[in-house]
């Protein structure tokens, strides 16, 4: 870069403000959203039609394919804030999350089955929280396992959850006998569906409540910094005062913890629970969130912004798909086809290259003027 | 350390070899005659955990084969072709008498049934045909999935609706099932020019993702009154989609529902009303197979007999007795 260019870059407001804009990590995320929301007005503008209908229960819901996304997209949302942890801290995915929802859901089936439909309200939130705290202990148990194989053995990221996404999901037969549930409590259903009176799905507060969470955990305390920090290089961390081991240890829990809240609402949608497709390829589209937010898979800086509205664009694509009735065989590829351009434009080498060549446009004509 | 992994690795080949001349010695081949013989059978199977319909099989192999009925049974499962294929190469060694196939994948299996040939190990298949030439096997015991979806068809067809608007809701693109119950109903829409297809999506035989396309069908507004789902979990799922958007299903209500592979539950569905047709597909191999091993085999190509179940006449005890 010449000494013009870099003025360039720095001073001009305006041509700042494009590279700006260009290389935040939001731009690709809310771009990607953007061009979906204007494909579809295009195409179909009743497709933000909502409504405000009675349900089957007698109360009023929202409806609406905006409502169904937000819905849709809230475990990928949460699993996307444990995912970029994981990959911040280990520079690596952790691709056994599927089968550890199928483990988290059929803990709590396990819990709750036992119990009669007649039971009080205040008995039956007693069973759900005990059934939840048992499933997030389970969870974050099965993380640690992750974890300790990642940070205490040395493990590739990718190869230790290899052990869990081939076992977990006969762990979460084996759990409940590998006997078909159905609870026929309605009260069950609440958190994947939705609160008598209350017109928005369950799931869309709890993940919002899981943002809020992380939020503040990233604000008022050193998570970022640390994990950021032992994803860059764990032995200058270590020199600094901070034990990697630990810091990739408590990543691998955290994503734990999400995991559990994910499976409690998956078996919640449907009061019951299929161990083999459960949560079905779910780690590829958390891994996918987090790439289309921007952030390097290699670990290091992370953005979890940009990973959660990854997660509503994938959900987003994938409800546009439903809409417009893409033939079975081909949906595949339509989504592998939109992801990949996706992913080229996230990429840092391509965001950078963008700025450069607006920049070296600027400066052009800059030289030109003063000719 | 070298010696002793040296050691332990030498002992453990002693052993088996020891393990392999007692089995060669102990089972004279075809003894399927002698009373107090047990018959050795090798059995490999997909993994039970796959579905409802694959557990339902496994524990009617395990209650089928035990050694009152005269078997010495061993079973291995994996949903992976290749070490299906080792597995059957391993019963071959030692010395079965029958070995019975589930197979994963339908090729690469002509080497190894022609090892059991040569040894005088007899084949038989069940749940899934191969490719390989009908002399390498005793015989196959198999569902007709295209049956299965003619005999749902055939079934909406005489519900005489004047028109008939269809969210199709398929399994995992390619597999037998998806084939066989995708194509009896695309061929009767071709056929009637009052039947529509409003939607035709793959849920890989995931509620969750059948919830969503419905929702999504619902969402855009348009009108249909049949669902067709190719398992009963896609069924189930569709149904929640309904039950949110508060569009009614069942016996005499607005929309149709049809599930496959009556699982308890789906037939309870249909006893209580909410759902109007299921669809069997039988999971229970054993009797055929263990006919078959004890009379010898009649016909290449079994059958088997499966039913469809109404919601109007379906009783209590055909949920106990068809339920997997």
């Amino acid at each position: 870069m010449t000494t013009s260019e870099n003025e360039l870059s720095s001073g001009n407001s305006a041509k700042g403000f494009f590279s700006k804009l260009v290389s935040n990590q939001l731009f690709i995320p809310l771009a990607a959203l953007l061009l979906l929301v204007i494909f579809n007005l295009i195409a179909d503008p009743t497709f933000f039609k909502i409504s405000l209908e009675p349900s089957s229960t007698g109360y009023f819901i929202l409806s609406g394919n905006l409502i169904s996304i937000i819905d849709n997209a809230s475990e990928l949302a949460i699993l996307a804030i444990g995912m970029t942890l994981v990959t911040s801290a280990s520079g690596g995915q952790d691709i056994s999350v599927g089968s550890a929802i199928a483990i988290a859901g059929s803990v709590v089936l396990r819990v709750v089955k036992g119990y009669s439909d007649g039971i009080s309200g205040g008995e039956f939130a007693g069973i759900m929280i005990g059934a939840f705290l048992l499933c997030v202990a389970v969870s974050a148990l099965f993380g640690a396992f992750n974890g300790a194989l990642v940070a205490y053995f040395k493990i590739q990221p990718m190869v230790a959850t290899l052990i869990l996404f081939t076992a977990g999901r006969s762990i979460a037969a084996w759990i409940n006998n590998n006997e078909n549930i159905s609870i026929n409590d309605m009260r069950f259903g609440y958190f994947g569906n939705f609160l008598p009176a209350i017109p928005i799905p369950t799931p869309v507060f709890i993940s919002a409540l899981c943002m809020i969470i992380i939020a503040v955990v990233l604000k008022v305390t050193n998570l970022r910094l640390y994990s950021q920090a032992v994803g860059i290089n764990a032995s200058s961390s270590r020199l600094n005062g901070i034990n990697p081991k630990t810091i990739k240890l408590l990543t691998f829990i955290i994503l734990g913890v999400c995991v559990a809240v994910c499976g409690f609402i998956k078996v919640s949608r449907t009061s019951s629970i299929t161990y083999a497709v459960i949560a079905n390829n779910i780690e590829m589209d958390a891994i996918l969130a987090v790439a289309l937010g921007g952030n390097n898979l290699g670990g290091g800086k992370f953005n979890m912004t940009a990973s959660i509205l990854g997660a509503y664009v994938i959900q987003f694509l994938t409800t546009t798909l439903y809409k417009f009735k893409v033939s079975s065989s081909a949906i595949s590829a339509y989504k592998a086809v939109v992801v990949i351009l996706l992913i080229i434009m996230s990429a840092p080498i391509v965001r950078k290259w963008i700025t450069d060549q607006k920049n070296k446009r600027a400066a052009a004509r800059l030289r030109k003027e003063a000719a | 350390m070298k010696k002793l992994v040296k050691l332990l690795v030498s002992s453990l080949l002693v052993a088996a070899m020891a393990i392999g001349v007692c089995a060669c010695a102990g089972s004279g081949k075809g003894g399927n005659g002698g009373g107090n013989k047990l018959i050795k059978v090798g059995i490999i199977n997909n993994d039970p955990n796959e579905s409802g319909y694959r557990t339902a099989n496994d524990k009617d192999m395990k209650a089928t084969f035990t050694e009152a009925n005269g078997y010495e049974a061993s079973f291995y499962y994996s949903l992976k072709n290749e070490e299906q294929i080792a597995a059957a190469q391993k019963f071959i060694q030692d010395d079965v008498d029958y070995l019975l196939i589930s197979a994963a994948g339908t090729s690469g299996w002509d080497g190894v049934l022609e090892q059991a040939k040569k040894a005088g190990i007899k084949v038989i298949l069940f749940d899934r045909t191969i490719d390989a030439s009908e002399d390498l096997y005793e015989a196959s015991i198999v569902s007709d999935m295209a049956k299965e979806g003619e005999q749902a068809v055939s079934w909406l067809a005489s519900q005489n609706l004047p028109e008939y608007k269809i969210v199709h809701i398929q399994g995992v693109m390619g597999s037998s099932a998806q084939i066989g119950r995708s194509g009896a109903l695309d061929t009767k829409v071709a056929a009637e020019s009052n039947w529509s297809i409003v939607t035709q999506q793959t849920a890989e035989w995931s509620e969750e993702t059948a919830q969503q396309i419905v929702q999504a069908v619902i969402d855009s507004g348009e009108s249909f009154n049949v669902i067709y789902a190719e398992n009963d979990n896609m069924a189930k799922g569709a149904v929640a989609a309904l039950d949110k958007a508060n569009i009614s299903h069942g016996v005499g209500k607005d929309v149709i529902i049809i599930g496959f592979d009556c699982n308890s539950w789906a037939l309870q569905e249909l006893v209580d009303g909410n759902w109007n047709y299921d669809g069997q597909c039988n999971p229970f191999q054993a009797s055929y197979i263990d006919d078959i091993i004890k009379n010898g085999a009649k016909q290449k190509v079994v059958i088997m007999e499966e039913k469809g179940f109404d919601a109007t006449t379906i009783t209590a005890d055909d949920v106990t007795k068809y339920g997997i």
